[in-house]
Protein backbone atom coordinates (compact mmCIF):
# COMPACT_ATOMS: atom_id res chain seq x y z
CA UNK A 1 0.00 0.00 0.00
CA UNK A 2 0.75 3.37 -0.70
CA UNK A 3 2.71 5.76 1.77
CA UNK A 4 3.86 9.20 0.74
CA UNK A 5 6.38 10.58 2.91
CA UNK A 6 9.00 13.51 3.09
CA UNK A 7 12.27 12.86 3.39
CA UNK A 8 14.83 16.00 3.94
CA UNK A 9 18.69 15.63 3.32
CA UNK A 10 20.15 17.70 5.91
CA UNK A 11 23.48 18.00 4.48
CA UNK A 12 22.30 19.29 1.38
CA UNK A 13 19.69 21.90 2.60
CA UNK A 14 21.26 25.46 2.62
CA UNK A 15 18.64 27.20 4.28
CA UNK A 16 17.94 29.13 0.96
CA UNK A 17 14.33 29.11 1.56
CA UNK A 18 13.34 28.55 -1.72
CA UNK A 19 10.99 25.69 -1.11
CA UNK A 20 8.99 27.95 1.71
CA UNK A 21 8.62 30.74 -1.18
CA UNK A 22 7.60 28.09 -3.82
CA UNK A 23 5.32 26.67 -1.36
CA UNK A 24 3.40 30.24 -1.02
CA UNK A 25 3.48 30.62 -4.71
CA UNK A 26 1.65 27.51 -5.13
CA UNK A 27 -0.95 27.50 -1.98
CA UNK A 28 -1.25 31.59 -1.88
CA UNK A 29 -0.93 31.09 1.63
CA UNK A 30 -1.21 34.67 3.63
CA UNK A 31 1.47 36.83 4.93
CA UNK A 32 2.33 34.74 8.10
CA UNK A 33 1.67 31.47 7.04
CA UNK A 34 4.01 29.17 6.12
CA UNK A 35 3.17 25.67 5.40
CA UNK A 36 6.42 24.89 4.39
CA UNK A 37 8.93 26.31 6.54
CA UNK A 38 13.27 26.17 7.04
CA UNK A 39 14.15 26.54 10.28
CA UNK A 40 17.72 28.03 11.48
CA UNK A 41 18.69 26.10 14.66
CA UNK A 42 22.21 26.71 16.63
CA UNK A 43 23.19 23.92 18.54
CA UNK A 44 26.06 23.87 21.20
CA UNK A 45 28.22 26.33 22.77
CA UNK A 46 31.04 28.08 21.55
CA UNK A 47 33.31 26.69 19.56
CA UNK A 48 31.43 23.72 19.26
CA UNK A 49 28.45 24.83 17.62
CA UNK A 50 26.42 23.82 14.46
CA UNK A 51 23.88 25.40 12.19
CA UNK A 52 21.25 23.22 10.94
CA UNK A 53 18.61 24.24 8.45
CA UNK A 54 15.60 22.33 9.27
CA UNK A 55 12.53 21.90 6.82
CA UNK A 56 9.54 21.36 8.33
CA UNK A 57 5.65 21.53 7.87
CA UNK A 58 2.62 18.77 8.58
CA UNK A 59 4.55 15.79 8.88
CA UNK A 60 1.40 13.72 7.75
CA UNK A 61 2.15 11.15 10.83
CA UNK A 62 0.32 7.73 11.54
CA UNK A 63 -1.01 8.53 14.02
CA UNK A 64 -1.99 12.12 13.81
CA UNK A 65 -2.89 13.53 17.26
CA UNK A 66 -4.93 16.12 15.85
CA UNK A 67 -7.58 13.85 13.83
CA UNK A 68 -8.03 12.22 17.02
CA UNK A 69 -8.75 15.46 18.74
CA UNK A 70 -10.55 17.32 16.25
CA UNK A 71 -14.44 17.57 17.09
CA UNK A 72 -16.08 17.66 13.47
CA UNK A 73 -14.13 15.48 11.47
CA UNK A 74 -12.87 17.66 9.63
CA UNK A 75 -9.23 16.54 9.95
CA UNK A 76 -9.04 13.31 7.81
CA UNK A 77 -6.13 10.63 6.51
CA UNK A 78 -5.86 8.74 3.40
CA UNK A 79 -4.98 5.65 2.92
CA UNK A 80 -2.00 7.17 0.97
CA UNK A 81 -0.82 8.47 4.61
CA UNK A 82 -1.74 12.48 3.66
CA UNK A 83 -3.55 13.70 6.43
CA UNK A 84 -6.25 15.89 5.18
CA UNK A 85 -8.65 19.22 6.35
CA UNK A 86 -11.99 19.50 5.24
CA UNK A 87 -12.44 22.85 4.85
CA UNK A 88 -16.33 22.67 4.84
CA UNK A 89 -16.69 21.09 7.91
CA UNK A 90 -14.13 23.09 10.26
CA UNK A 91 -15.16 24.32 12.96
CA UNK A 92 -11.90 26.68 13.22
CA UNK A 93 -11.71 25.55 16.73
CA UNK A 94 -7.75 25.19 16.69
CA UNK A 95 -7.68 22.72 18.97
CA UNK A 96 -5.60 20.40 16.39
CA UNK A 97 -3.14 22.93 16.21
CA UNK A 98 -2.36 23.23 19.76
CA UNK A 99 -2.72 19.02 19.69
CA UNK A 100 0.24 19.34 16.79
CA UNK A 101 3.64 18.74 18.10
CA UNK A 102 5.25 20.06 15.01
CA UNK A 103 3.40 23.35 14.83
CA UNK A 104 2.33 22.88 11.50
CA UNK A 105 -1.18 24.07 11.71
CA UNK A 106 -2.29 27.91 11.05
CA UNK A 107 -5.67 29.84 11.22
CA UNK A 108 -6.63 33.68 10.03
CA UNK A 109 -9.26 34.84 10.60
CA UNK A 110 -9.61 37.48 8.07
CA UNK A 111 -7.97 38.25 4.37
CA UNK A 112 -4.92 39.67 4.49
CA UNK A 113 -2.73 40.07 1.72
CA UNK A 114 0.53 41.18 1.25
CA UNK A 115 0.75 44.37 0.32
CA UNK A 116 -2.21 45.45 3.01
CA UNK A 117 -5.72 45.92 1.83
CA UNK A 118 -5.42 45.69 -1.76
CA UNK A 119 -4.01 41.99 -3.28
CA UNK A 120 -2.35 41.67 -6.39
CA UNK A 121 -2.75 39.48 -9.19
CA UNK A 122 -1.41 36.27 -7.74
CA UNK A 123 -2.87 36.48 -4.45
CA UNK A 124 -6.06 37.21 -6.30
CA UNK A 125 -5.91 34.45 -8.77
CA UNK A 126 -5.22 31.95 -5.78
CA UNK A 127 -7.12 33.88 -2.91
CA UNK A 128 -9.62 30.71 -1.14
CA UNK A 129 -12.27 32.16 0.85
CA UNK A 130 -13.20 28.68 1.86
CA UNK A 131 -9.83 28.97 4.18
CA UNK A 132 -10.60 32.06 6.33
CA UNK A 133 -11.78 30.99 10.22
CA UNK A 134 -10.73 27.61 9.70
CA UNK A 135 -7.36 25.72 10.04
CA UNK A 136 -4.87 24.83 7.66
CA UNK A 137 -1.74 23.62 6.74
CA UNK A 138 0.79 21.67 4.38
CA UNK A 139 -1.48 19.40 1.74
CA UNK A 140 1.95 17.56 0.34
CA UNK A 141 0.48 19.76 -2.94
CA UNK A 142 -2.47 16.74 -2.67
CA UNK A 143 -4.31 18.33 -6.19
CA UNK A 144 -0.71 18.00 -7.92
CA UNK A 145 -0.62 14.21 -6.59
CA UNK A 146 -4.23 13.36 -7.50
CA UNK A 147 -3.91 15.08 -10.76
CA UNK A 148 -0.52 14.12 -11.58
CA UNK A 149 -1.38 10.13 -10.90
CA UNK A 150 -4.63 10.27 -12.86
CA UNK A 151 -2.36 11.50 -15.55
CA UNK A 152 0.00 8.11 -15.32
CA UNK A 153 2.68 10.18 -13.54
CA UNK A 154 5.02 8.98 -10.57
CA UNK A 155 4.88 11.36 -7.74
CA UNK A 156 9.10 11.73 -7.07
CA UNK A 157 9.34 10.97 -9.73
CA UNK A 158 7.66 13.53 -12.18
CA UNK A 159 7.06 16.80 -11.44
CA UNK A 160 3.64 17.44 -12.22
CA UNK A 161 2.96 14.78 -9.48
CA UNK A 162 5.10 16.07 -6.58
CA UNK A 163 5.17 18.75 -4.31
CA UNK A 164 6.03 22.09 -5.08
CA UNK A 165 8.79 22.56 -2.51
CA UNK A 166 10.43 19.66 -3.55
CA UNK A 167 10.24 20.70 -7.24
CA UNK A 168 11.82 24.00 -6.22
CA UNK A 169 14.78 22.87 -3.79
CA UNK A 170 18.05 23.60 -5.85
CA UNK A 171 20.16 21.44 -3.62
CA UNK A 172 18.28 18.23 -3.58
CA UNK A 173 17.32 18.10 -0.30
CA UNK A 174 13.88 17.73 -0.10
CA UNK A 175 12.83 14.59 -1.51
CA UNK A 176 9.38 12.81 -2.23
CA UNK A 177 8.23 9.30 -2.93
CA UNK A 178 6.31 6.89 -1.68
CA UNK A 179 7.92 4.61 0.94
CA UNK A 180 6.36 1.58 0.14
CA UNK A 181 7.55 1.21 -3.21
CA UNK A 182 11.48 -0.54 -3.17
CA UNK A 183 12.72 1.36 -6.03
CA UNK A 184 11.93 4.75 -4.81
CA UNK A 185 14.56 7.41 -4.30
CA UNK A 186 12.71 8.16 -0.91
CA UNK A 187 12.90 3.93 0.14
CA UNK A 188 16.44 3.86 -1.10
CA UNK A 189 16.91 7.18 0.45
CA UNK A 190 15.68 5.85 4.30
CA UNK A 191 17.16 2.39 3.85
CA UNK A 192 21.10 3.48 2.74
CA UNK A 193 21.24 6.46 5.56
CA UNK A 194 21.23 7.45 8.84
CA UNK A 195 17.84 9.30 9.84
CA UNK A 196 15.42 10.70 12.81
CA UNK A 197 12.14 12.11 13.10
CA UNK A 198 11.18 14.60 14.66
CA UNK A 199 9.46 14.25 18.14
CA UNK A 200 10.05 10.16 17.88
CA UNK A 201 8.68 9.76 21.35
CA UNK A 202 5.34 11.25 20.74
CA UNK A 203 4.35 7.97 18.73
CA UNK A 204 2.83 9.59 15.89
CA UNK A 205 4.96 8.19 13.02
CA UNK A 206 5.94 11.40 11.10
CA UNK A 207 6.11 11.06 7.70
CA UNK A 208 9.41 13.25 7.59
CA UNK A 209 12.61 11.90 7.76
CA UNK A 210 15.88 13.64 8.27
CA UNK A 211 18.97 12.33 7.05
CA UNK A 212 21.93 13.23 8.89
CA UNK A 213 24.72 10.49 7.48
CA UNK A 214 25.58 7.75 5.33
CA UNK A 215 25.36 4.36 6.45
CA UNK A 216 22.32 1.90 7.08
CA UNK A 217 20.70 2.68 10.98
CA UNK B 1 24.90 19.55 22.99
CA UNK B 2 22.17 21.34 23.42
CA UNK B 3 19.98 23.06 21.08
CA UNK B 4 18.62 26.55 21.27
CA UNK B 5 14.86 26.53 23.01
CA UNK B 6 12.16 27.42 19.41
CA UNK B 7 9.34 26.65 22.08
CA UNK B 8 7.03 29.31 21.74
CA UNK B 9 3.77 30.06 23.22
CA UNK B 10 0.32 29.09 21.93
CA UNK B 11 -1.34 31.96 20.56
CA UNK B 12 -4.65 29.74 19.28
CA UNK B 13 -6.41 29.69 22.71
CA UNK B 14 -6.85 32.84 24.58
CA UNK B 15 -8.87 34.30 27.52
CA UNK B 16 -12.30 32.90 25.61
CA UNK B 17 -10.88 29.44 25.63
CA UNK B 18 -9.93 29.82 29.90
CA UNK B 19 -12.76 31.08 30.50
CA UNK B 20 -14.83 27.85 28.74
CA UNK B 21 -12.31 25.80 31.72
CA UNK B 22 -13.16 28.60 34.17
CA UNK B 23 -16.81 28.45 33.62
CA UNK B 24 -17.15 24.90 32.89
CA UNK B 25 -15.15 23.66 36.33
CA UNK B 26 -16.91 26.16 38.70
CA UNK B 27 -20.15 25.81 36.98
CA UNK B 28 -19.91 21.15 37.12
CA UNK B 29 -18.42 22.11 40.30
CA UNK B 30 -21.26 24.01 42.06
CA UNK B 31 -23.58 21.72 40.38
CA UNK B 32 -22.38 18.90 42.03
CA UNK B 33 -22.25 19.78 45.81
CA UNK B 34 -25.50 21.47 44.72
CA UNK B 35 -26.77 18.49 43.71
CA UNK B 36 -25.37 16.66 47.17
CA UNK B 37 -26.68 19.32 48.83
CA UNK B 38 -31.04 19.34 47.78
CA UNK B 39 -30.32 14.81 47.70
CA UNK B 40 -29.65 16.23 51.73
CA UNK B 41 -32.89 18.37 51.31
CA UNK B 42 -31.76 21.79 51.48
CA UNK B 43 -32.98 24.25 49.24
CA UNK B 44 -30.73 24.21 45.83
CA UNK B 45 -32.11 26.30 43.16
CA UNK B 46 -30.01 29.31 43.32
CA UNK B 47 -26.90 27.41 43.23
CA UNK B 48 -28.25 24.88 40.60
CA UNK B 49 -29.18 27.97 38.13
CA UNK B 50 -26.02 29.34 38.78
CA UNK B 51 -23.88 26.75 38.25
CA UNK B 52 -25.69 25.83 35.18
CA UNK B 53 -24.88 29.49 33.80
CA UNK B 54 -21.50 28.98 34.74
CA UNK B 55 -21.39 26.20 32.43
CA UNK B 56 -23.13 28.00 29.71
CA UNK B 57 -21.40 30.71 29.81
CA UNK B 58 -18.17 28.98 29.28
CA UNK B 59 -19.48 27.51 26.33
CA UNK B 60 -20.88 30.81 24.95
CA UNK B 61 -16.97 31.87 25.58
CA UNK B 62 -16.16 29.08 23.25
CA UNK B 63 -18.49 29.85 20.50
CA UNK B 64 -17.13 33.52 20.19
CA UNK B 65 -13.26 31.95 19.78
CA UNK B 66 -14.18 29.63 16.86
CA UNK B 67 -13.66 30.95 13.34
CA UNK B 68 -16.95 29.62 12.42
CA UNK B 69 -19.82 30.17 14.91
CA UNK B 70 -22.36 29.43 12.97
CA UNK B 71 -20.92 25.79 11.83
CA UNK B 72 -21.02 24.95 16.14
CA UNK B 73 -23.26 22.12 15.63
CA UNK B 74 -20.71 20.21 13.84
CA UNK B 75 -18.63 20.05 17.17
CA UNK B 76 -20.74 16.68 17.56
CA UNK B 77 -19.57 14.81 14.91
CA UNK B 78 -16.19 12.97 16.65
CA UNK B 79 -17.23 11.13 19.82
CA UNK B 80 -15.03 8.45 19.15
CA UNK B 81 -12.25 10.40 19.73
CA UNK B 82 -12.68 13.67 20.23
CA UNK B 83 -13.24 15.21 24.20
CA UNK B 84 -14.12 18.12 23.14
CA UNK B 85 -17.07 16.43 21.41
CA UNK B 86 -17.91 14.39 24.29
CA UNK B 87 -17.54 17.85 26.31
CA UNK B 88 -20.37 19.16 24.38
CA UNK B 89 -22.51 15.90 24.43
CA UNK B 90 -22.38 16.16 28.03
CA UNK B 91 -23.79 19.81 28.60
CA UNK B 92 -27.20 19.55 26.81
CA UNK B 93 -28.58 16.61 28.93
CA UNK B 94 -26.86 18.27 32.13
CA UNK B 95 -28.63 21.36 31.21
CA UNK B 96 -32.07 19.43 30.69
CA UNK B 97 -32.02 17.67 34.09
CA UNK B 98 -30.87 20.82 36.00
CA UNK B 99 -33.90 22.90 34.67
CA UNK B 100 -35.86 19.55 34.37
CA UNK B 101 -35.43 19.68 38.99
CA UNK B 102 -35.39 23.10 39.16
CA UNK B 103 -38.94 22.83 37.42
CA UNK B 104 -40.57 19.56 38.83
CA UNK B 105 -38.34 18.91 42.17
CA UNK B 106 -37.67 15.41 41.02
CA UNK B 107 -34.98 13.93 43.24
CA UNK B 108 -33.38 11.63 40.81
CA UNK B 109 -32.72 14.43 38.36
CA UNK B 110 -29.65 15.65 40.83
CA UNK B 111 -28.22 11.96 40.53
CA UNK B 112 -28.08 12.62 37.18
CA UNK B 113 -27.19 16.34 37.51
CA UNK B 114 -24.02 14.55 39.44
CA UNK B 115 -23.09 12.40 37.71
CA UNK B 116 -23.39 14.64 34.35
CA UNK B 117 -21.65 17.68 35.60
CA UNK B 118 -18.60 15.24 36.92
CA UNK B 119 -18.43 13.81 33.26
CA UNK B 120 -18.18 17.18 32.32
CA UNK B 121 -15.57 18.21 34.22
CA UNK B 122 -13.34 14.71 33.44
CA UNK B 123 -13.87 16.19 29.67
CA UNK B 124 -12.56 19.18 30.35
CA UNK B 125 -9.57 17.78 31.89
CA UNK B 126 -8.87 15.19 29.11
CA UNK B 127 -9.37 18.22 26.54
CA UNK B 128 -6.10 19.76 27.85
CA UNK B 129 -4.21 16.53 28.55
CA UNK B 130 -4.76 15.39 24.42
CA UNK B 131 -3.24 18.91 23.39
CA UNK B 132 -0.16 16.73 22.27
CA UNK B 133 1.43 20.26 21.49
CA UNK B 134 1.76 21.70 24.76
CA UNK B 135 3.65 20.19 27.52
CA UNK B 136 1.90 22.01 29.92
CA UNK B 137 -1.40 20.85 29.23
CA UNK B 138 -0.24 16.98 28.33
CA UNK B 139 1.66 16.57 31.12
CA UNK B 140 -0.98 13.41 33.06
CA UNK B 141 -0.95 15.40 36.14
CA UNK B 142 -3.24 17.92 34.49
CA UNK B 143 -6.38 15.79 34.71
CA UNK B 144 -6.94 15.37 38.59
CA UNK B 145 -5.74 18.67 39.05
CA UNK B 146 -8.42 20.54 36.85
CA UNK B 147 -10.85 18.20 38.63
CA UNK B 148 -9.97 19.35 41.92
CA UNK B 149 -9.77 23.06 40.45
CA UNK B 150 -13.08 22.78 39.73
CA UNK B 151 -14.70 20.82 42.53
CA UNK B 152 -12.67 23.91 44.81
CA UNK B 153 -14.19 26.66 42.67
CA UNK B 154 -17.40 24.39 42.54
CA UNK B 155 -17.68 23.99 46.24
CA UNK B 156 -16.35 27.85 47.19
CA UNK B 157 -19.00 29.10 45.20
CA UNK B 158 -21.19 27.22 47.19
CA UNK B 159 -20.43 28.83 50.46
CA UNK B 160 -20.22 32.46 48.78
CA UNK B 161 -24.04 31.57 47.44
CA UNK B 162 -25.38 29.40 50.55
CA UNK B 163 -27.16 30.46 53.96
CA UNK B 164 -25.79 29.11 56.89
CA UNK B 165 -23.13 26.83 55.66
CA UNK B 166 -22.96 23.75 57.85
CA UNK B 167 -20.15 21.61 58.76
CA UNK B 168 -20.62 18.83 56.26
CA UNK B 169 -20.47 21.55 53.56
CA UNK B 170 -17.37 23.15 54.77
CA UNK B 171 -15.76 19.94 55.08
CA UNK B 172 -16.02 19.40 51.40
CA UNK B 173 -15.07 22.54 51.03
CA UNK B 174 -11.97 22.11 53.00
CA UNK B 175 -11.19 18.83 51.34
CA UNK B 176 -11.29 19.85 47.74
CA UNK B 177 -8.98 22.72 48.31
CA UNK B 178 -6.62 20.16 49.85
CA UNK B 179 -6.93 18.15 46.88
CA UNK B 180 -6.42 21.23 44.60
CA UNK B 181 -3.18 22.14 47.05
CA UNK B 182 -1.88 18.05 46.85
CA UNK B 183 -3.02 18.19 42.92
CA UNK B 184 -0.88 21.48 42.33
CA UNK B 185 1.76 20.09 43.73
CA UNK B 186 2.07 16.97 41.70
CA UNK B 187 1.33 18.68 39.34
CA UNK B 188 4.39 21.04 39.17
CA UNK B 189 6.90 18.45 39.65
CA UNK B 190 5.28 16.47 36.97
CA UNK B 191 6.55 19.31 35.06
CA UNK B 192 9.88 19.67 36.47
CA UNK B 193 10.24 16.11 36.10
CA UNK B 194 8.86 15.90 32.35
CA UNK B 195 11.54 18.97 31.52
CA UNK B 196 8.85 21.05 30.61
CA UNK B 197 9.50 23.89 28.87
CA UNK B 198 11.12 26.79 30.21
CA UNK B 199 8.86 29.70 29.73
CA UNK B 200 6.14 27.01 31.30
CA UNK B 201 8.12 26.52 34.70
CA UNK B 202 8.79 30.29 34.79
CA UNK B 203 5.31 31.05 34.55
CA UNK B 204 3.95 28.54 37.04
CA UNK B 205 6.75 30.07 39.23
CA UNK B 206 6.11 33.63 38.63
CA UNK B 207 4.46 36.19 41.06
CA UNK B 208 1.37 35.69 39.61
CA UNK B 209 1.10 31.57 40.08
CA UNK B 210 2.67 32.45 43.66
CA UNK B 211 -0.07 34.62 44.67
CA UNK B 212 -2.20 32.69 43.43
CA UNK B 213 -1.72 30.20 45.13
CA UNK B 214 -1.48 32.28 48.27
CA UNK B 215 -4.96 33.46 47.52
CA UNK B 216 -6.23 29.61 47.56
CA UNK B 217 -4.56 28.84 51.05
CA UNK B 218 -5.89 32.29 52.30
CA UNK B 219 -9.52 30.94 51.37
CA UNK B 220 -8.53 27.82 52.55
CA UNK B 221 -7.56 29.00 55.70
CA UNK B 222 -11.24 31.01 56.17
CA UNK B 223 -13.03 28.17 55.15
CA UNK B 224 -11.19 26.03 58.21
CA UNK B 225 -11.67 28.70 60.25
CA UNK B 226 -15.12 29.31 59.90
CA UNK B 227 -15.65 25.72 60.97
CA UNK B 228 -15.00 27.37 64.65
CA UNK B 229 -15.78 30.92 64.77
CA UNK B 230 -18.14 33.35 62.06
CA UNK B 231 -19.60 30.62 60.11
CA UNK B 232 -21.71 32.78 57.30
CA UNK B 233 -19.22 35.45 56.77
CA UNK B 234 -15.56 33.42 57.08
CA UNK B 235 -17.00 30.64 54.99
CA UNK B 236 -18.40 32.78 51.96
CA UNK B 237 -15.30 34.71 51.98
CA UNK B 238 -13.13 32.02 51.93
CA UNK B 239 -15.25 30.37 49.32
CA UNK B 240 -14.80 33.59 46.74
CA UNK B 241 -11.44 33.16 47.76
CA UNK B 242 -11.12 29.71 46.23
CA UNK B 243 -13.04 30.45 43.56
CA UNK B 244 -11.78 33.28 41.99
CA UNK B 245 -7.28 31.58 42.66
CA UNK B 246 -8.53 28.96 40.61
CA UNK B 247 -10.01 30.95 37.75
CA UNK B 248 -6.67 32.63 37.79
CA UNK B 249 -5.06 29.47 37.84
CA UNK B 250 -6.57 28.04 34.66
CA UNK B 251 -6.12 32.02 32.83
CA UNK B 252 -2.67 31.24 33.51
CA UNK B 253 -2.06 27.59 32.64
CA UNK B 254 -4.55 28.39 29.17
CA UNK B 255 -2.95 31.69 28.29
CA UNK B 256 0.63 32.23 29.64
CA UNK B 257 2.01 28.95 30.57
CA UNK B 258 1.14 26.88 27.14
CA UNK B 259 4.60 26.94 25.55
CA UNK B 260 4.89 24.37 22.83
CA UNK B 261 7.66 22.15 22.45
CA UNK B 262 9.65 23.49 19.72
CA UNK B 263 11.18 22.15 16.84
CA UNK B 264 13.79 20.03 17.72
CA UNK B 265 16.94 17.74 16.12
CA UNK B 266 18.40 14.67 17.21
CA UNK B 267 22.16 14.89 15.31
CA UNK B 268 23.64 17.43 13.53
CA UNK B 269 24.18 16.42 10.02
CA UNK B 270 27.79 15.37 8.59
CA UNK B 271 28.83 18.00 6.18
CA UNK B 272 32.49 17.79 4.49
CA UNK B 273 35.18 16.31 6.87
CA UNK B 274 32.79 17.12 10.21
CA UNK B 275 31.11 14.94 12.26
CA UNK B 276 27.58 14.58 13.72
CA UNK B 277 26.45 15.52 17.52
CA UNK B 278 23.92 13.85 19.60
CA UNK B 279 21.72 16.63 20.53
CA UNK B 280 20.61 16.41 23.81
CA UNK B 281 16.56 16.40 24.35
Amino acid sequence: MTRYIMVADLRRCVGCQTCTASCKEANGTPPGVQWRRVLDIEAGEYPEVSRVFLPTGCQHCDEPPCMEVCPSTATGKRADGLVTIDYDICIGCGYCAISCPYEARYKVDKAEFAYGPSSVASEQLRFDPSKIGVVTKCTFCIDRIDAGTKAGKVPGIHPEATPACVNSCLSGALRFGDIHAPDSAVSKLVAENQWFRMHEDEGTGPGFYYLWDKGAL
Amino acid sequence: MRQIALAKRQGFWDLRAAGNFIGGGTGTGLLMISAAAGLAGLEVTIPLLVGMGFVMAGLSLVWLEIGKPWRALNVFFHPQTSWMTREGILAAPLAFCTLGFVATGYPALLVAVMVLAGGFLYCQARILKASRGIPAWKQPEIVPFIIAIGLAEGTGAFLALGGEPSAAWITTALVAGLARAMTWRAYGQGLLDSKAPAGTLECLGSSTALALRAVGLAGLSLILLSLFVLPQPLAALGGILAATSGWGVKALIVTRAAFTRGPSIRHTPIRGRGVSRTVEA
